[in-house]
Order: structure tokens, then sequence, then C-alpha cells
């Protein structure tokens, strides 16, 4: 009986979104779930700071199947919500398609790519090769075996992308060091299979890597959990995972998609479209994460030579190879 | 490669090989009563949130185990009620069971712990740890066993020693018992077993029983002895690949074993594309291996290696003639 009343209770709330006030944005979460306690949960706590601070609403979705993208897109734009925020790349085509559909309405996709952009959308991207090299110089200097890990998600340019810059901060630290790389699949289920996660992990310690960094969702959970069972340490990747294991977990990469949501939401109807965004080192929208959870695995030196590389891409001095520039990456074979 | 590594690679084939191993020993019973069951998928998702949910709450594994099994069974009751009972198609209630199983885990686990669909991490007595077998540590040095006891042999958690007893057991249990025979029979002409007075309905129902307690280890094994806790859709597709391996066995228990071996094989040889490079000097797609099980499986239906001829009324609800 609790069960039917709840979901009574779904459909009376979804009726009542449905006529809510107009123009309120619209989020819609990729396959890796709203809660991936990474990327998508990072759109999520920018729209909910939005919300708490503003007073405003806004809807949201989680896709279950590639089909429903552009039914997704489709139905907020025809209810009246704006802006559309969508988060990851494989949104790019369907927003490309239906973005001259709907031309009141402004569409937002993090991470995406399109020849052309259309005059209502904005594409937000982050240079994460910039952060990844940053923990990847942390990872050489923990590591004592000189082999350090990295697990990716889905096999897809970005995720190489990150690779690419993990690899070249940790050459830049230890040219002879040995970076061991792994894809989790080639299918989006690569991003919800933390079991496979925990065996390309003991995959790579039994290879030798005793840091191992995760740039794959939900995998993530299965490699960080092994590393820390396996006493080694890891590294998490787009949200603040430090303190999933407190003292295991060297560092975060931190892809700020919080920060993109939120302002795309305060610009609101307002927002400037029709071009790129591209959020880096300099724009706060990578980092690594230094909080009390990991302050006793940062060593004094580590923290200087992060904040010295990070001055020196910013500045310009020390240009960190992107994996797009001409898909290959100078310090990893795939 | 060196013998350390086979054994790492081996260690790696059995715990990846145990899941699929129970989940194919389940559908077994369930196909060789002539009940298809596409819905192993969804039954080990709903077993790996219970029993880590459960666990998480009580603190205790085996309770978890239990509540695991029992969520995996109720599944069962659902699919038999469909197939047996109301004669509906196992192919559309399989896939619903899959339907229901990955929403509803994410929906409950949402409104139990708030945390995004996921359960808390589990730890200490809430998860299933490895068991070192008796002298082990001792004999871990001498060179060639010792490895290969304290390495592959020891060490796993007990739910895999479970696994690999359950394989003889459904043998003898099919081979060589009377409620064997009537299981088998079911499958393959009901209407005889019917003749003979035995109730082709309570068979069935018995066959899904059995399939919804191996799914539901299955299921925790997932949840609280590889991992420390649900992820949503973490048995990201295992159920099907058991499926196949129960094709690929040609619905017999020992074949199913190996079946399973091979396929976590290649999975384990997935995570270690350097030791394929060092062994064939190729550099060997990993995607390929992921894709070998169903490749294998359609060659065998296509009928290139002997064939495979699923039980003759497997899919048939049986109706009792007037």
């Amino acid at each position: 009986m609790t069960l039917m009343t709840k979901f009574l209770g779904a459909v009376a709330g979804v009726a009542l979104s449905a006529g809510a006030a107009l123009a309120e944005p619209a989020l819609i979460f990729d396959l890796g779930g709203k809660f991936d306690k990474s990327f998508n949960e990072a759109a999520f706590n920018g729209a909910q700071r939005w919300a708490e601070e503003t007073g405003g609403t806004f809807r949201e979705i989680e896709l279950q199947s590639e089909a429903q993208r552009e039914q997704a897109l489709r139905r907020f734009a025809e209810a009246g919500a704006n802006p559309v925020i969508t988060t990851g790349f494989a949104f790019a085509d369907p927003v490309n398609a239906v973005a001259g559909d709907y031309p009141d309405t402004k569409f937002v996709n993090i991470d995406g790519w399109m020849p052309e952009v259309p005059a209502n959308v904005q594409l937000i991207g982050f240079q994460e090769h910039q952060g990844s090299y940053l923990v990847g110089m942390m990872a050489a200097m923990a590591s004592k075996s000189g082999k350090v890990g990295f697990i990716g998600g889905m096999d897809i340019p970005l995720i190489r992308h990150f690779g690419c810059g993990y690899a070249q901060g940790a050459k830049a630290v230890n040219p002879d060091i040995e970076v061991i790389a792994n894809m989790t699949g080639t299918t989006p289920s690569a991003w919800n299979d933390p079991v496979k996660g925990s065996e390309l992990t003991k995959a790579q310690i039994s290879q030798g890597a005793d840091v191992i960094y995760a740039a794959a969702g939900g995998t993530g959970v299965g490699v960080l959990q092994t590393a820390a069972d396996e006493n080694i340490l890891s590294i998490g990747v787009d949200s603040n995972q430090n303190h999933l294991h407190p003292g295991k977990v060297l560092t975060s990469m931190l892809k700020r998609v919080d920060v993109a949501v939120y302002d795309s939401m305060k610009a609101g109807v307002d927002m400037e479209t029709g071009g790129f965004t591209t959020l880096g080192l300099a724009e706060d929208g990578v980092g690594v994460a230094m909080d009390e959870n990991n302050a006793e695995l940062v060593s004094a030196d580590m923290k200087a030579a992060v904040e010295e590389a990070r001055q020196k891409i910013i500045d310009g001095e020390l240009e960190v190879v992107a994996y797009y520039a001409n898909d290959s990456c100078p310090a990893l074979d795939f | 490669m060196d013998y350390l590594t086979l054994i790492q690679l081996l260690d790696s084939t059995v715990r990846l090989a145990t899941p699929l191993l129970l989940a194919c020993l389940a559908g077994l019973f369930s196909e060789r009563a002539g009940i298809f069951d596409i819905g192993l998928e969804g039954k080990m998702l709903a077993a790996a949130f219970f029993s880590a949910a459960v666990a998480a709450l009580s603190g205790n594994v085996w309770v978890g185990l239990l509540a695991g099994i029992g969520a995996s069974m109720v599944l069962s009751a659902v699919h038999g009620l469909a197939s047996i009972t109301f004669r509906g198609n196992q192919l559309i209630s399989g896939v619903a069971i899959n339907f229901l199983a990955a929403g509803m885990t994410v929906l409950i686990a949402q409104d139990w712990f708030r945390q995004g669909g996921r359960t808390p991490s589990l730890s200490g007595g809430a998860r299933f740890d490895s068991i070192t077998l008796p002298g082990a540590d001792a004999i871990a040095d001498t060179p060639f066993i010792g490895p290969l006891y304290a390495e592959l042999i020891s060490g796993h958690s007990i739910l895999v020693y479970m696994a690999l007893a359950a394989v003889p057991l459904t043998w003898w249990l099919l081979f060589r018992t009377r409620f064997g025979l009537r299981l088998r029979a079911v499958g393959e002409n009901p209407a005889a077993v019917d003749t003979a007075g035995v109730s082709v309905v309570a068979l069935r129902y018995a066959a899904v029983a059995i399939c919804g307690l191996l799914c539901g280890i299955a299921g925790a094994y997932l949840s609280t002895a590889l991992q420390a806790g649900f992820v949503k859709d973490m048995s990201a597709g295992r159920g099907f690949i058991a499926l196949a391996a129960l094709i690929f066995s040609k619905w017999r228990p020992w074949h199913a074993l190996y079946a399973c071996l091979l396929f976590g094989l290649f999975g384990a040889l997935e995570t270690r594309p350097d030791v394929i490079e060092a062994v064939t000097t190729l550099k060997v797609n990993s995607a390929l291996l992921g894709a070998l099980p169903y490749v294998m499986t359609v060659i065998i239906l296509a009928g290139f290696i002997g064939k495979a001829i699923p039980p003759r009324a497997g899919g048939e609800p049986y109706v009792k003639e007037r």
C-alpha cells in the first residue's frame, strides 16, 4: 500500500510540475545517473546551489536509454523550459538536431563538441588535461614503485584526454615512470560496472601500480574501493571523492561542472549563446581537491610542485598537450 | 608471462566466473523444466541490492544474503505466476522482470538511504571476506604448489566455493535423482509427466524457485563479496552472458562450469592487455575479448560446433487437455 501511495504521489508530482511557471531551467542528466558521485552529481549540486540561492525551481530528468535523448530535449523545450542544460558529450548531436526547431529556447551542453554551433546553443568545455596533469604529478610523487595506473570508463576521446594529461604530469615528475592505462569498455555500461573496475584495479596492482586514477563514473566506485582494500592510493574524478575512503584517496581531479551549471542557470534566458566556453585552471574550472581527508597524504613538496605547475600552466609557460590536438598522446599509448 | 602472472590471471578468472556460474546454473534449472528465463539479470540485480541494503542495515552479511535470495525468489515467483499459472509469454515476463528490477532497486535505495540509488559502503561483518584455507599461509612459499594453493585455490569468498559445489550438486540432482528425472521430463514432454500422475505445475514452480535461489546468491556475491555495496545497474549484463554460457554449454552442468570459466578468462584477459601482447606479440583490442562470449554463442547457435538443442517444451506453457 505504501508503495502504491508513493507511485501515486510521484505521478501527482509530475503532473504538478508540468503546470508550473514558465521559463524555469531544465537539467538533463546523462546515462551515468544523477547520483554517480561524480560528473552528473556535480551538475546536480550546481543546480541545487542555484535553487537554494535564488529560491527558483528547475526541472530535471535522468535518462534511462540512448533513445530518450531527443525526446527529453523536445519535451522540455515544448514545455517552455529555458535554458535546457544537458550533461555529457553524447548530447551534442541531439542538441544540434533539436536546437533549430526551438529558436527561442537556449540549450547548453557540457562536454560536447559540434562543428558549427547553432545560434541558440552554448557549449561548455573543460581543460581536463590540465587538472589531470596536476593529479598525474601528485601520483608520480606519491608512487614508490615507479608505476601508476589510469582506469577510464568508456573508451572515448574525452576519457583519453584525461589519461593523456595524467600521463604527461606523471612523466614530468619522473620521466622513467610507467603509466598503465585500461579502459572499462566501449559501451555506456562501462560507466556503471564497479565489478570490472575492481578487477582492472587488481590487474594493475599485480603489474605494480600503487597509485590509480579512475576517470570512470560509477565504475570508479569499484576502483576506489579495491584500492582502499588493497591498501594503495587512488585518485577520484569530477566531484571531490576524497571522503569516500579517507586517507586512501590521494586527491580528486575536480571538474567544476557544478560551476558551469550554476552560471548557466544564473544567466538564465539572457545567457550568451552560439559559441564555446572553456573552463581551465585559470577559471578554476578544473583543479585538485585538498581537504582534511587527504591532508596526511599530501606532502609540502607535492603542494608546492602542484602550485608551481598550476601557475605555469595559467601563465602559458607550460603547455599540456590535449589529446584532441591530433588524436594521439605524446606520453601514453592507448 | 611468468607463473605468478598466470596464477593472478586465473584468480581473476575465478572471481569473474562465479556470478556467471551461479546465474548460469539458475537458468539451467529453469530452462531444463521448460521455463525460459531472460530475467536472470533482473533477479541478480534485485538480489544485489537487497543483500547489500539489508547487510548495511543489519550489519550481518548472512542476513543480507538471505534477503537477497528472498528478493530474487519473489521475482521468480512473479515469473512463475505469469508463465506457469497464467500461461503468459515467458520472454515478455522475463523482460518485465529486468525492467522492474532496474527501476525498483534505485527507487527503493533512494528512499531508504538517500545516497542517490546506492547503498552505504559495507565494512566489517556486513561484507563477505575472503577466507584463507587451512595451511595456505604455511605453504605459500613453496615453489609452484605454494602460490597455486595460496593465491588461486585459497583466498576467495565462501560464495565462490558454494558456486563450485553447486555444479556437482546440480549434476547429481538432475541426473541421479527422481526429482531431476521428472524435472528434465517436464521440459521435454510435460504431457507424459502429467500422464504419469506427477504435477507439471509443482515441478515447474520448484525449478523456478531453485533458479531464484541461485540468482540470489549470484547477486549477493556481486554486491557484498566483490564490491562493498550496491551501485545502480551493477550487474552490467552478466545475466545475459550467463544465458550465453547456458546455450554454449548446451544446458549441461559440467559444461556450464567450463563455459563460465572460459568466459571468465576472457574477462580476466580483457583486464591484462599487456599479458596478451607479451604472449601473442599482437596488440589485441580489449573490446574484442568482451564481445567473444556473444560471438561464440552465435557460432554455436548457427550450428558450426555441434548443435545446441534447447529443451523441447521450453517456452511453451503447459495446457492440460480436457
